[in-house]
C-alpha cells in the first residue's frame, strides 16, 4: 500500500441527502476509521450538513448550489490546503462501498486517478435507454483518447493523488458532467495517468435520485457537447 | 429631405435622441457602467446620425450594393445586438466564476469559524494554555 489510510481525505459531494449521508458517513467511518471524511453540501436546502456533522464528518458548507463540479473543486482545494496527499471522492447517497477505498488508492503507485467503475464486470447496477448508450459511447471516445482502457467515464467514486490534487485544484469544470468527461480530458491533457478498479454498485439507500427520465434523455446530447468541446478546447498550460 | 413625410423624419430622431437619454441617465445615475454603456451608446448615435442625415445612410447602402436602405439599418442593429449580447454571455461566465470562488471561500471560513468556536481554549479563555494545541484542522 502506497499511503496509509490516515492520509486519506474522503470527499462526498451532498445535495439534499439528509435521508442517507448520516448512514453513508457512519458507515465510511466504520469500514475506514483513519481516513478523514468531508461531506461538501452543496447549496442543501435540508439539514444533510447537520446530519453528517452529527454522523462525525468536516463539513463545508456551500452557500448556493454549484453542481458535483464545483463541489469538488472545493474539496481538491481542501486536501491540499491541508496536505492531503490521496483524495477519494464517494457518494454520499451510499452506493460506492467504502471496502472499495484500500483497493482504489493501492493503485495510485501506479496511477495518478483511479476509477471505481461500474460496468466492468463485477456488480449489477443497470442504466437503461439514452443513458447507457451515451456511457458507452463516451467510454469507448475517452478510453481511445485516453489510451487506457475505462468502461465507467461518468463514475463518481474516484481516488486521486497528489498530483492529481494540485492539477484540479485549479482547473475544475463545474458545468454538467464536467466532474466526470472534461475532468477525465483535462487529467490526460496534464499528464495524468488514469486507471480503473472494477466495483459494484449499491442502490441508492434513500432520499431522491438527481437523475430522472427528462434529464436522461438530455444527458445524451450534453454529454456529447461536454465531451466535443472538452477535446477541441486549446490545452490548458500544465508543465508541472 | 428628398420625400421622406416630415412626420417619419421627426420620429426617427425622437426615437434616437430617447435611446441616448434613456442610457446616458442611466450612466449619470450609475446604474449602468461604461463597458456596458458602449454597445447601447454606438447604436443610439448610429440611429441619430440616420435619423437627422438619412442621406448618410443612402449613400452608404448605395455604396455597399445595398438595395434598401433599411436593410442596413437591420443589419448593423443585428451586428451590434448580437456582439452586445455575446459579451454579455462572457461576462456572465466571469461572473459565475467569481461567484464560485467566492462561494468556496465562504465555505472555509464558515468551517474555520465553526471549529474555532467549538475549539475548547475559545469558549473557555482561562484554560487557552491548558488546549491550545488543538487548532490545526
Ligand atoms: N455537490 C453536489 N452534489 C450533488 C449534486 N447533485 C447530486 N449530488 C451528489 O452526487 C452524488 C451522486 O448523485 P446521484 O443523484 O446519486 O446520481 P447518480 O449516482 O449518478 O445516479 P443514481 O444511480 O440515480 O443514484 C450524490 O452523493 C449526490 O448527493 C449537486 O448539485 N451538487
Ligand atoms: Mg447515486
Amino acid at each position: 500500500m502506497p499511503y496509509s489510510l490516515d492520509q486519506v481525505l474522503i470527499v462526498m459531494p451532498a445535495k439534499n441527502e439528509e435521508a442517507v449521508v448520516g448512514n453513508t458517513v457512519a458507515e465510511v467511518k466504520n469500514v475506514l476509521p483513519e481516513a478523514t471524511v468531508l461531506v461538501i453540501s452543496d447549496g442543501s436546502t435540508d439539514r444533510t450538513a447537520e446530519r453528517a456533522r452529527t454522523a462525525g464528518a468536516d463539513v463545508l458548507e456551500l452557500p448556493i448550489n454549484l453542481g458535483v463540479g464545483g463541489a469538488m473543486r472545493l474539496g481538491f482545494r481542501y486536501a491540499h490546503l491541508h496536505g492531503f496527499p490521496v483524495m477519494v471522492q464517494l457518494d454520499s447517497d451510499g452506493q460506492h462501498n467504502p471496502a472499495n477505498v484500500p483497493g482504489l488508492v493501492n493503485l495510485l503507485d501506479a496511477a495518478n486517478v483511479a476509477i471505481g467503475a461500474r460496468f466492468a464486470g463485477v456488480g449489477e447496477y443497470k442504466v437503461r435507454g439514452p443513458r447507457m448508450w451515451a456511457m458507452r459511447a463516451l467510454s469507448t471516445t475517452l478510453s481511445l483518447a485516453t489510451g487506457t482502457r475505462l468502461t465507467d467515464t461518468t463514475s463518481g467514486f474516484k481516488a486521486h493523488d497528489s498530483t492529481a490534487i494540485s492539477l484540479y485544484k485549479d482547473d475544475f469544470p463545474a458545468e454538467y458532467l464536467g466532474d466526470t468527461i472534461e475532468a477525465l480530458v483535462i487529467g490526460h491533457r496534464g499528464g495524468l495517468k488514469f486507471t480503473q478498479l472494477a466495483v459494484e454498485m449499491r442502490e441508492r439507500a434513500g432520499g431522491v435520485p438527481s437523475q430522472n427520465a427528462w434529464k436522461s434523455t438530455k444527458y445524451l446530447g450534453r454529454a456529447f457537447a461536454a465531451l466535443g468541446l472538452a477535446l477541441i478546447r486549446p490545452g490548458a498550460k500544465n508543465s508541472r | 429631405m428628398n420625400g421622406m413625410p416630415l412626420i417619419s423624419y421627426i420620429f426617427s430622431i425622437a426615437a434616437a435622441v430617447l435611446v441616448l437619454a434613456v442610457v446616458l441617465t442611466l450612466l449619470l445615475k450609475k446604474r449602468l457602467r461604461e463597458r456596458h454603456a458602449l454597445w447601447w451608446l454606438i447604436i443610439g448615435v448610429l440611429a441619430l446620425i440616420a435619423a437627422i442625415f438619412p442621406r448618410v445612410l443612402e449613400n452608404t447602402a448605395q455604396m455597399l450594393g445595398i438595395l434598401l436602405p433599411i436593410s442596413l439599418v437591420f443589419f448593423v442593429g443585428i451586428i451590434v445586438l448580437f456582439i452586445a449580447s455575446v459579451q454579455h454571455s462572457a461576462e456572465l461566465t466571469d461572473l459565475e466564476e467569481k461567484a464560485r470562488t467566492l462561494a468556496e471561500q465562504h465555505a472555509l471560513l464558515e468551517k474555520r469559524l465553526r471549529d474555532l468556536e467549538h475549539a475548547p481554549f475559545y469558549k473557555d479563555e482561562d484554560d487557552a494554555g491548558a488546549s491550545s494545541d488543538d487548532c490545526d484542522q
